[in-house]
């Protein structure tokens, strides 16, 4: 017997995945010894859609890139028990690297279970960590676990998990509620919603530990509403829990009940901001509270709260299966445990990796990630999102670890590493955050409200090239009045972006408004095309498709384009096939 | 919410069954919102009226929810609702460059709709598919990796497709 797993998650669904299962599924109806199955994202986007063979001894074959032309030949090919014929589909072994140099605490189950199946998850050890806790463990004893663990919120912000957890459990009052924040909104992470499509089970078996440690009785997991595979299969999930009576009343004929509902998100990056999706939660617009409280003392509906991110959550079932110390022995001083990461932009291999804390940034993008794709040079990586910053290459070699990444003036964040080569511009980079700010600011702070826009029409006119002199003092005056003056965490961190661009590229800063260059050649008021007359052979295509007829040029001789009515629109240097046109 | 633009009256019975289950549920605003968007494509006027009413919510805090969060609408979207995702990954891999050629090949900018009602562009924060930036999602599927040719080739693909009646 044959199992044929195709790698089903939204990524890979967008690469081509349903085609490839359905014509899997039609080539393989008259193969008795196939079983077809599904899985969640195995983390190596770069390969999608990926297709595993197991065989009876359960040996892998992994084949990768694979398209549903394919089908026919892996439907023989499992037919007759030899895979050979399927070689040129077979991953590389150094992209197989990819997954080895990881280790997967959070991600255990993804790409490796089907998730839409409770028994998949049950066969390896799902809901083991709760019937212990449940039949041998008070729910001090849970939380003195996480302590040991050192696990911290993976959302963003770091903080102790177990603190938070003490904190619910302490206080007063039976009605207590634990809540997921699956309100993925960092753009560049996505590690959240492979947990939820991967191992949807895991999520739920991490919650009620969690909600048995702080005493609640109903768990809600707050998903976004961009992400609707991940809705479908947690509902799947819930339900999948409730008729095996890992939900409900007396769960493992224990005291202990629970019940668990979804709720969708709206669209608002601020509702990742704990007491901002409290709000949504209560059906109010998303504007964060004033803390103290705290959720732990007055949350959704007043009552003690605990949020915890996906990830966290991912965590909670394999510490408690393999102790506090097992998880803490991985890590640096301050930072235990592994730690997710979506590996994007201009990395060759890009995708969600998990290594112990403690790697460097290089390990990461040069080992795992095998470095900057096209042969261009690395320049900086994004961390953090819009809380965050971007590293330079000088910067290489830091430690992964909640406090070096702070040092850097970009944060750990909720994992997302945006890897960026010569051709991206900071200034470009630093607007395009501020950008996203000032559109997702909640308007509750003047600061906030105000401020993100005034940075965002300063970067705008650097990038115009009608920057002035004491523009990046001014931007550094506003980040600072930001800081102190909004209320949120999101807020108060929205300027790192452009603080950690100044600080580590404050000369292209310069050049936009001194020398009126973009030296990343990506601004377009900055930048102007040319015809190579080297390469150019005459074929006239770029003159046929200037829309204001810049481009002049007989058949067969070097064209040229005029530089007073070009539009800048690069629609020349898209169909130009011999890289003649040249932007300067 | 006093507008003169549309005298349209929804067919407010469908939304029934949603306000028998939700309008007592505490909280359950945005529920009703995101069903009833559902039901009608997007929020009509008077449909956020009734919503207001049964549920005994002020029809102000309706609206200042309903304009809050992005997934909501108060104008109808064309067949095909293009999200053309601008998150960092397909901002570093040239999302712009994609904006600009679906705003070329259909006229039409972000937030617009097509005279022919066929197709709306909207912007979006990240939809988690980085790995295959540029992205966009037309309804419920997603394409990657786009380039300009690619990507009018699919917009002329769906606009083929309705021509003949087909859906997505």
């Amino acid at each position: 017997m044959t199992k044929v797993v195709v790698g089903a998650g939204s990524c890979g669904i967008a690469a081509g995945a349903q085609k490839v299962y359905d014509a899997l599924h039609a080539a393989l109806r008259d193969v008795s010894s196939a079983e077809l199955k599904i899985t969640g994202c195995n983390g190596m986007c770069f390969l999608e859609p990926i297709v595993d063979l197991y065989d009876g001894a359960g040996a892998l074959t992994r084949l990768v890139r694979v398209s549903e032309n394919d089908a026919a030949r892996i439907a023989e090919a499992v037919k007759r028990e030899d895979v050979s014929a399927l070689a040129d589909l077979v991953i590389d072994p150094e992209d197989a690297l990819f997954l080895e140099k990881q280790t997967r605490i959070a991600l255990r189950h993804c790409g490796v279970i089907d998730p839409e199946d409770v028994e998949d998850y049950e066969r390896t050890d799902g809901y083991q960590a709760i019937r212990k806790v449940l039949s041998s463990m008070t729910p001090e004893e849970v939380i003195e676990q996480i302590k040991i663990s050192g696990l911290a919120g993976r959302g963003g912000a770091g903080f102790p998990t177990w603190f938070k957890w003490n904190a619910a459990r302490e206080s007063a009052g039976d009605e207590k509620y634990l809540i997921c924040n699956a309100d993925e909104g960092d753009p560049g992470a996505f590690m959240d919603r492979a947990v939820i499509e991967g191992d949807p089970h895991g999520l739920i078996e991490g919650m009620l530990i969690g909600a048995y440690a702080i005493g609640a009785k109903e768990a809600i997991v707050y998903v976004r509403a961009e992400y609707p595979l991940a809705i479908r299969r947690l509902e799947k999930a819930i339900r999948q829990a409730e008729e095996k009576g890992y939900l409900g009343e007396h769960i493992f004929e224990s005291d202990f009940s629970c019940k668990m509902r979804i709720k969708a998100g709206a669209g608002a990056f601020v509702c990742g901001e704990e007491t901002a999706l409290i709000e949504s939660l209560e059906g109010s617009r998303g504007m964060p509270r004033l803390k103290p409280p705290f959720p732990a003392q007055a949350g959704y509906w007043h009552k003690p709260s605990n949020i915890n991110n996906v990830e966290t959550f991912a965590n909670v079932a394999w510490i408690l299966l393999h102790g506090g110390e097992a998880f803490a022995a991985m890590g640096t001083e301050g930072s235990k445990g592994t730690k997710v990461f979506a590996l994007t932009g201009k990395i060759r291999r890009g995708g969600l990796v998990e290594i112990p804390m403690g790697k460097t940034l290089r390990d990461v993008i040069f080992d795992i990630g095998g470095g900057i794709r096209d042969g261009k040079t690395f320049k900086a990586v994004q961390m953090g999102g819009p809380s965050g910053g971007c590293i330079p290459a000088s910067l290489l070699d830091t430690v992964i670890d909640y406090k070096a990444l702070g040092a850097t003036g970009a944060i750990m964040g909720s994992g997302g590493m945006v890897v960026m080569d010569e051709d991206t511009c900071m200034v470009g980079m630093a607007k395009f955050f501020l950008d996203f700010t000032a559109k997702e600011s909640c308007g509750k702070c003047v600061h906030c409200r105000l401020g993100t826009k005034r940075m965002l029409e300063v970067l705008t006119r650097i990038a115009d090239g009608n920057g002035k002199d004491g523009d990046i003092e001014l931007l550094e005056e506003l980040c600072a009045s930001i800081k102190d003056g909004a209320l949120c965490g999101l807020g108060q961190t929205a300027p790192n972006p452009v603080l950690t661009a100044i600080r580590y590229f404050r000369d292209e800063f310069e050049a936009h408004i001194k020398d009126k260059t973009c030296p990343a050649k990506e601004c377009t008021a900055l930048v102007s095309y040319a015809i190579d007359p080297e390469k150019c052979i005459g074929c006239t295509k770029c003159a046929r498709g200037c829309p204001v007829h810049a481009i002049d040029g007989a058949v067969k001789q070097p064209h040229t384009i005029r530089a007073d009515i070009c539009i800048k629109c690069g629609k020349c240097a898209e169909n130009c096939r011999f890289g003649a046109v040249e932007v300067r | 919410m006093d507008c003169s633009c549309s005298a349209a009256h929804s067919d407010l019975t469908l939304l029934s069954p949603v306000l028998d289950t939700y309008a007592g549920v505490k909280g359950s605003l945005i529920t009703v919102l995101q069903k009833a968007q559902e039901i009608y494509g997007y929020l009509p006027q008077d449909v956020l009226e009734h919503i207001a009413q049964r549920m005994e919510i002020p029809a102000a805090k309706i609206l200042g929810v309903a304009t809050f969060y992005t997934q909501f609408r108060l104008k109808p979207v064309g067949k095909y609702l293009i999200q053309l995702c601008k998150g960092t990954a397909c901002h570093v891999n040239n999302s712009d460059l994609i904006e600009k050629t679906i705003t070329e090949t259909l006229g039409i900018h972000d937030g617009e709709t097509t005279e022919d009602g066929l197709f709306t562009l909207k912007n979006v924060a990240c939809l988690g598919c980085c790995s295959l930036s540029p992205v966009m999602m037309i309804n419920a599927e997603t394409y990657g990796s786009l380039t300009p040719d690619k990507t009018r080739e699919i917009l002329r693909t769906l606009a083929q497709n309705a021509e003949k009646g087909a859906t997505v």
